[in-house]
């Protein structure tokens, strides 16, 4: 599959500029419930293959569906949270294909009747813009297994002597959340993309249906794309780029096509509508099967399965118990902690707002807190090239940190040594601080000392501050902080020198 | 002794184990030698599983000589249909695609009737996945009938209707999709209860269409069939069409019927059930059958279901429909058969291709393509679509006739048991079969077939009651009497005029 001939691209903006793209993007969320959609098999991700089955998971002859009601609440969440309607009655539909991760060789979605329908999500784009997505349907289906190839080349199925099915993941339940076509985002489709999957990430967690890691693949995106000469011709022919995984490979996939169909549009070629693989290594889209009448899924009603008629009291009780979703927190966050609109977009790009909230609990300012994690702490993950959460630090030991600051035990410079103490494992900022002895020297005597000492090393300069000259009194402190190693308060050190070379 | 214990009604069989005049070991003990003796040119089995069914009789016995409390049916042996899923013991729905498989879970059906303590005396023989009826798609040889060897037993359920029939279980579990329980009870003289749909709990039973499918008791007796209906019936949460309903009591039913009183019922005759294809012995008993209802107190009215004609045709596109869909996971993959290409590549569609090509039988085969065109893109509407809109229509007409009258009544199919290979080649001719069978379950609604006696060609001929959904007692009521009318003026149950099999020694 990974055949890399190469493909005619016009510059992206170029492209954009002779064509409108329109997009449309399918995501699929995995369910964090305790078991799966239709049986009672336990569902946990990176499980010995094979070992959360049962005669349902499996497909056995006999084995029947029955649904899972908390999947069923979290669905009704979801469309929800997307300001869509919930369904009043809907069914499952049998989708008809052979495949062998598909143990019955059907999967149990819904066609006609998704459980929630017409529903809009906001994303802001990073410079703030605010762009409304039309959501058209979210609907309830299960997972397929896992297929794994051997033998052939990168683990693809072409090629591969045998394949092996871990039916752990068969049944897991999922939420398919399908826009209406995006218009109007123009050149910044690529984003809005990007920004919408990212959008519904975090609505994810906010609502606590799934863990939503992308990089397990618990939310999933294909993304349509589709160029037409103007905003007002008809929409064009789309294709179909299933997979996408990451926030940014969804938006390097929207850019990327644009520019392959631009060139095909360009040399006056047809755009084929088609499934399209994404390729992470290399940033290319390659054709996949072709979407034509072939694809006959024979979709009916699933005689299995009785109608889901969510009661509206308890759908009213589910829509009033919804947490703060993400964007009306960030807005209230803000306002909270006085931050301007630049800098709270910053902290959103960071993904830092938690580690800020958590940081205010554990008592510090939200100044403090911000000035922490979107300075020092950003510089390290930048240069270790790791999230900001994933840095060895806690928000209660920022919180700590800037107590010891506040209380005037540390300096803002020995604080950034106390932190790097904290980043090496050396413990709280307070183990920190008395294993390397970094507190403040407020004992004048032993400042004293230490200015005797300095003063006896440098007549010359003495001399000078004794006659008023109060330039060179520098030289003192400095050689009185390095004798301190930094511990003591320079303010403090300049007082008692002026005060021992009183004439 | 032994050839006494297998001529027992259930029901008396269990009086003498609870009475402890006999052991279950004794009572399973003749039913396997009566099965050694007979099943050979009967044919009802395709596996005898007597190791497990005598420890479950030892167990019986040793429980109840310990002084506990057992269900009423315990150590009465049973036989179940083949699509039945049993835990251990080879369950192939009458496929070769699932030859050798060993199912690892009991269906909750299963799961009751070993829980009670009836030790299971094998699996019968069936139509492929439940689809004819005569047992002749079987993919392991036909089934005989025991009136008549050179006759078909029914089906699709031919298996168990026969191993009643032929006294080597007073008990069987069949499945009754159009017809498949309440067909071959009418042509071996047994009794045969389909019920409401979601009465028993189908998880376990191998789905040919899901919804229409469900098992209910083939038995010799009226009382037998509520007792083991009793046993299987109720809410289980591993069918999400499963009834939450309290289980009405067939078995006090039963008991009041057969008084002989039917004062006040109301028994409509299906005007469009009778007539035209039905044979003239058939009818004659069946109008027999009324007079003797009538004199037992019933009121006796005709009534229309105008929309009953196109039953056969709506049934023929959900069947296969649901059935192309249900069948799709026998492929080799997982479990049971699996056939490589000969030559060419051997990919996992390839390898789909050949098992099933090689597993399935032509019966089987011809109700997947129908299916399969039935729900393509393009013609779901005018096909699958439409099958539902009659479905909603033959609904509406027992709704309505359940209005005028407490229970329905016709014969439970046009003719007796024809020949081996008579209908073998005309499929139109064999679903016809099943006319008066089949509106019952696109209904949903409970039917029962009991003996009305023999047609000029000394076979039986049976008379089927229909009642509403979850009015499956009427059945037991109804059908109590009529037994009970019956077998005054014979003398004696009819299988009692059956020809004695010859024993194998």
């Amino acid at each position: 599959m990974s055949t890399t001939t190469p493909v005619d691209l016009v510059d992206y903006d170029e492209a954009v500029t002779r064509y409108d793209p329109v997009i449309g993007i399918e995501v699929h969320v995995e369910l964090g419930t305790r078991t799966k959609m239709f049986d009672g098999a336990e569902q946990s991700f990176g499980e010995e293959p094979n070992t959360q089955i049962t005669p349902v998971s499996l497909g056995l002859p006999g084995a029947l569906p029955a649904v899972n009601g908390t999947a069923v609440e979290y669905a009704i969440r979801i469309g929800l949270a997307l300001n869509c309607g919930i369904a009043p009655s809907c069914r499952f539909a049998r989708k008809n294909y052979f495949y062998p991760d598909v143990p019955k060789n059907f999967q149990t979605s819904q066609y006609d009747e998704p459980i929630a329908h017409d529903g809009w999500v906001d994303v802001e784009l990073a410079d703030g813009t605010i762009f409304r997505v039309q959501i058209e349907r979210a609907h309830m289906e299960e997972d397929a297994g896992k297929n794994t190839h051997v033998g052939g080349e990168g683990g693809r199925i072409h090629g591969a002597t045998y394949s092996l099915v871990d039916y752990n993941r068969a049944g897991v339940p999922l939420v398919e959340i399908v826009t209406r076509p995006i218009e109007g985002a123009g050149a910044r489709a690529p984003e809005v993309a990007r920004a919408y999957v990212q959008t519904l990430r975090d609505i994810f967690r906010a609502l606590e249906v799934s863990e939503a890691r992308m990089e397990r693949g618990n939310v999933r995106a294909d993304v349509n794309v589709s160029l037409r000469p103007t905003p007002h011709s008809p929409l064009g022919t789309r294709t179909e780029t299933k997979n996408v995984n990451s926030f940014r490979s969804v938006e390097r996939a929207v850019r990327y096509e644009i520019s392959r169909q631009a060139a095909a549009l360009d040399a006056g070629a047809t755009i084929v509508q088609e499934t399209r693989h994404w390729h992470e290594d290399t940033g290319i889209t390659t054709a996949g099967r072709v979407k034509s009448d072939a694809e006959d899924y024979r979709y009916f009603p699933e005689p299995d399965l009785v109608p889901i008629v969510p009661d509206p009291v308890w759908v009213e009780g589910i829509r009033l118990a919804l947490p703060e979703l993400p964007a009306a927190r960030r807005r209230r966050l803000a306002e909270d902690w006085g931050y301007a609109d630049a800098e709270m977009r910053d902290v959103v790009n960071a993904g830092a707002v938690e580690l800020i909230e958590a940081t205010t609990a554990a008592g510090a300012s939200a100044a403090a807190a911000r000035k922490w994690w979107m300075g020092e702490l950003a510089r390290t993950a930048k240069q270790q090239d790791v999230e900001l959460a994933d840095l060895p630090i806690t928000p209660a030991q920022i919180g700590a940190l800037q107590r010891l600051v506040d209380s005037g035990r540390i300096t803002d410079t020995l604080a950034r040594q106390v932190l790097e103490g904290v980043l090496a494992g050396e413990g709280d900022p307070e183990q920190v601080v008395v294993a390397r002895g970094l507190e403040v020297v407020s004992d004048d005597g032993a400042l004293l000392a230490a200015i005797d000492t300095a003063l006896a090393a440098q007549p010359d300069v003495a001399a000078k501050v004794r006659a008023g000259n109060l330039g060179p009194v520098g030289a003192i402190i400095g050689a009185v902080m390095k004798a301190t190693r930094g511990q003591a308060d320079a303010a403090r050190v300049r007082e008692l020198v002026l005060q021992r070379l009183e004439p | 002794m032994s050839a006494d214990l297998t001529r027992l009604t259930a029901a008396d069989l269990a009086a003498a184990l609870t009475s402890g005049d006999v052991s279950s070991v004794e009572a399973t003990t003749a039913h396997l030698d009566r099965i050694a003796a007979v099943d050979g040119p009967v044919h009802a089995f395709l596996h005898v599983a007597a190791d497990e069914a005598l420890a479950t009789a030892r167990a019986v016995d040793a429980s109840r000589a310990a002084g506990q409390t057992l269900h009423p049916l315990a150590g009465v042996p049973i036989a179940v249909k083949d699509i039945v899923v049993t835990r251990g013991l080879p369950t192939t729905a009458g496929s070769r695609i699932l030859e050798g498989w060993l199912p690892p879970y009991d269906a909750t059906l299963v799961a009751r009737i070993k829980a009670a303590g009836l030790p299971i005396l094998g699996k019968t023989n069936m139509d492929e996945f439940a689809m004819g009826s005569s047992t002749e798609h079987s993919g392991y040889g036909n089934t005989h009938n025991p009136w008549d060897l050179e006759r078909i037993p029914g089906g699709s359920g031919g298996g168990s209707a026969a191993a009643v029939a032929a006294y080597e279980a007073p008990l069987a579990i069949g499945t009754d999709t159009g017809g498949s329980i309440r067909q071959p009870a009418a042509v071996t003289g047994t009794v045969g209860v389909k019920p409401t749909y979601g009465s028993v709990s189908r998880y376990g039973l191998i789905a040919l269409a899901s919804s229409l499918d469900q098992a209910g008791p083939v038995t010799r007796t009226v009382l037998d069939a509520a007792l083991l209906h009793a046993l299987i019936a109720g809410h289980d949460p591993l069918d999400s069409t499963s009834l939450p309903d309290e289980v009405p009591d067939f078995v006090a039913a039963a008991r009041r019927g057969a008084t002989g009183d039917l004062s006040g019922v109301r028994i409509g005759v299906v005007r469009e059930l009778q007539g035209d294809g039905y044979q003239s012995g058939v009818l004659a008993r069946f109008t027999e059958s009324l007079d003797l209802l009538r004199e037992a107190g019933a009121d006796i009215v005709e009534v229309s279901c105008p929309h009953f004609e196109h039953a056969l045709a709506a049934y023929y596109l959900i069947l296969p429909a649901e059935a192309s869909s249900n069948l799709a996971k026998f492929d080799g993959m997982r479990f049971g058969l699996r056939v490589e290409p000969t030559s060419g590549p051997v990919t996992a569609e390839r390898v789909m291709g050949a098992t099933r090509g090689a597993g399935f039988g032509d019966e089987v085969k011809r109700r997947i393509i129908l299916g399969t065109y039935a729900l393509s893109a393009g013609y779901y509407d005018a096909y699958y679509g439409s099958a539902q809109k009659v479905r909603t229509l033959i609904q509406r007409d027992f709704t309505a006739a359940f209005t005028q009258v407490d229970v329905l009544v016709s014969p439970t199919t046009p003719t007796t048991a024809f020949r081996l290979g008579e209908k073998l080649d005309d499929p139109l001719a064999m679903y016809l079969n099943d006319v008066a069978t089949i509106p019952v379950n696109l209904a949903g609604v409970p039917g029962m077939s009991l003996p009305a006696g023999l047609s000029d060609d000394g076979l039986p001929v049976g008379f089927q009651v229909i009642a509403p959904a979850r009015a499956d007692d009427r059945l037991y009521r109804v059908g109590a009497a009529l037994e009970a009318l019956l077998e005054q003026r014979w003398e004696g149950p009819l299988l009692s005029r059956a020809p004695e099999l010859e024993e194998a020694r």
